[in-house]
């Protein structure tokens, strides 16, 4: 083909793109106020139900059940709010959107990596919400400040890890009904784990599951980060331990779901 | 002249199903091409072929020369596509919409922001511009999502059935835009299963039917060469439809269209068209009350459905 039409301008390059992209899906989430409140009215809810109805009745050995429990819901709050990742993927999908970007000049992984980035950032102020009402009901901190810090580092990080997961779910569920359904399969993670009790009290044959599978890993690095001694001694293991594998989880997720995530993108 | 885009033999599947079966077909410059079709007869599949949203399995499809299946990237360049749906983000005004796909075709920040209120403008929605979007009517989306298509210039604007779901009064609107973008050396494809929206927008209408081209040509064309005049006659009472019929029985060739909601019988007519206001001289000696007779070319309709053969109920 000598005499091939030359294309127009530039296109957008991945900065570009991926922040168009990004700040796409941010103003939609500003804006739509029934999902911020929604969001938060329910986080909250869980974490008051837990802590003044359950807690009661939970024993959590040397450390102070809202101590326990509040590291859960900050290190599960991204399996909570990543439905609404999936059911925002879906809905590009069925709405054209998504169609319309891929016959776009851009690079092709902008799309997953802008929404993921904001994704990420929408799970932040999730996760100070919850810290803020962690705070209110009596939640504090009895490791180190450092490693408080690191415990937010992870958080940030898992929902991230969790968001190509939830991407992909919304990808193939097909509608956005659908991919809700879909996100409820992370259930069983976020509650056979030790997030909201010590999975001492579960059946042998669950336990085994229990303390090996990523949520309660990360749960606990969150754990004994933030409240150091007597959370390593109840849980039997020191912060290293579980820091360790909750970041070999995250590169094992990342590593299952961000390539399923861009093929399906690819293939459409 | 070389052709905007060229499609050879092209070939889709879906398992089993051959959405498209070797199907052919040349786009000039200047040109506003109209692929008419049932449902199912491939027009979405072409159209996502000539987006990159789809790899063809075989034949060859060029897009202003370049291979759509070897550089996509260049095709994607070229192309713009307005979808069945109105791709654009409900919670965003207008403005931001058409930005942020100017920004995305790597348009600087102020060229995106003067070239969206332009087209904005031109789109008619140069007041409801800084609305979110969810306060729009359907034609006004429909609108929007064309001129969110149009901010780069595309060579080639993909229009997959953009009316469908709109009400008549949004549909010319939308029409009157789409003609008036001819002159601005952007080329069109347009998928379509009005019969009329072909005939109004099109300058060249390819009619397709299980995936291949079944005929080609100007509406007028088309329509000539289905061939033979109509006569079409509406009476008053429903029960003298069947003495209508067989008195254009006479005249008539082909089959016979006893059109019940609307009181009408109509039929090619055979070669020669002088007897027939002869033979129609019988109904006027009966009690028949005729409303009214035509002598017509067929309607696009009339030659879709002799050249597809398809037997849907043509109550239409």
């Amino acid at each position: 083909m000598s005499i091939a039409i030359a294309p127009r301008g530039n296109a957008a390059g991945l900065f570009v793109s991926t922040e168009q992209i990004a700040r796409r899906v941010l103003l939609k989430f500003i804006r739509s106020p029934q999902l911020v409140v929604v969001g938060t009215v329910q986080g909250a809810m869980f974490l008051l139900i837990f802590r003044y109805v359950f807690g009661g009745a939970i024993t959590t050995g040397g450390i102070d059940y809202v101590d326990f429990v509040v590291p859960g819901f900050i290190a599960t709050g991204a399996l909570f709010n990543g439905m609404y990742s999936s059911v925002g993927m879906a809905e590009d999908l069925s709405a054209g959107l998504i169609a319309r970007l891929r016959s776009m000049p851009i690079p092709r992984s902008s799309v997953l990596i802008g929404r993921a980035l904001a994704d990420t950032a929408i799970q932040v102020w999730g996760l100070a919400i919850t810290v803020g009402i962690g705070f209110l009901v009596g939640f504090r901190v009895h490791g180190s400040w450092g490693g408080a810090l690191a415990a937010a580092a992870l958080v940030v990080l898992f929902g991230f890890v969790f968001e190509w997961m939830f991407v992909f779910f919304g990808m193939i569920a097909g509608s956005a009904q659908a991919a809700q359904g879909f996100a409820l399969i992370v259930f069983p993670f976020t509650f056979v784990s030790s997030a909201y009790i010590p999975v001492a009290t579960m059946p042998s044959w669950m336990r085994g599951f229990a303390e090996n599978q990523p949520v309660t890993v990360m749960v606990n690095a969150v754990r004994t980060l933030t409240q150091g001694g007597p959370a390593e001694a109840l849980l039997g293991h020191p912060a290293s331990y579980f820091i360790v594998r909750s970041l070999l989880w995250s590169v094992a997720l990342v590593a299952v779901f961000a390539p399923l995530a861009v093929a399906k993108y690819r293939r459409g | 002249m070389k052709p905007t885009l060229e499609a050879a033999d092209l070939v889709k599947a879906f398992g089993k199903t051959r959405a498209l079966d070797g199907l052919t077909l040349a786009i000039d410059p200047g040109q506003v091409m109209a692929l008419l079709g049932p449902n199912g007869a491939g027009k979405t599949t072409f159209v996502n072929l000539v987006a990159t949203l789809l790899r063809p399995d075989g034949g060859t499809l060029h897009v202003g020369g370049h291979d759509v299946a070897r550089h996509p990237a260049e095709v994607r360049r070229l192309v713009a596509l307005a979808g069945q749906y109105a791709a654009v983000e409900p919670t965003m005004t207008g403005r931001e919409n058409v930005e942020m796909v100017a920004r995305l075709f790597g348009y600087s920040q102020a060229r995106a922001r003067s070239d969206a209120a332009a087209v904005l403008e031109r789109m008619g929605l140069g007041d409801a511009a800084d609305r979110t979007v969810r306060t729009y009517s359907g034609g006004m989306r429909r609108r929007l999502d064309l001129g969110a298509s149009l901010v780069a210039r595309p060579r080639l604007l993909l229009l997959d059935e953009p009316t469908t779901g709109l009400d008549p009064r949004s549909r010319i609107e939308l029409w009157d835009v789409i003609r008036s973008l001819v002159t601005n050396g952007t080329d069109i494809l347009l998928t379509t299963q009005y019969l009329d929206e072909a005939d109004q927008l099109a300058s060249q209408i390819a009619i397709i039917d299980h995936g291949r081209v079944v005929a080609s040509g100007t509406p007028r064309e088309l329509k000539r060469s289905v061939g033979r005049s109509v006569v079409e006659v509406h009476v008053r009472e429903t029960a003298a439809l069947d003495r209508v019929a067989a008195t254009l029985m006479a005249i008539g060739d082909g089959p016979l269209t006893i059109d019940v909601p609307t009181r009408s019988v109509r039929v090619a007519l055979s070669a020669g068209t002088t007897r027939v206001f002869a033979a129609l001289q019988p109904l006027d000696d009966t009690d028949i009350a005729i409303d009214e007779v035509s002598v017509r070319q067929p309607t696009l309709d009339e030659a879709f459905l002799a050249l597809t053969g398809t037997s849907k109920e043509h109550a239409a």
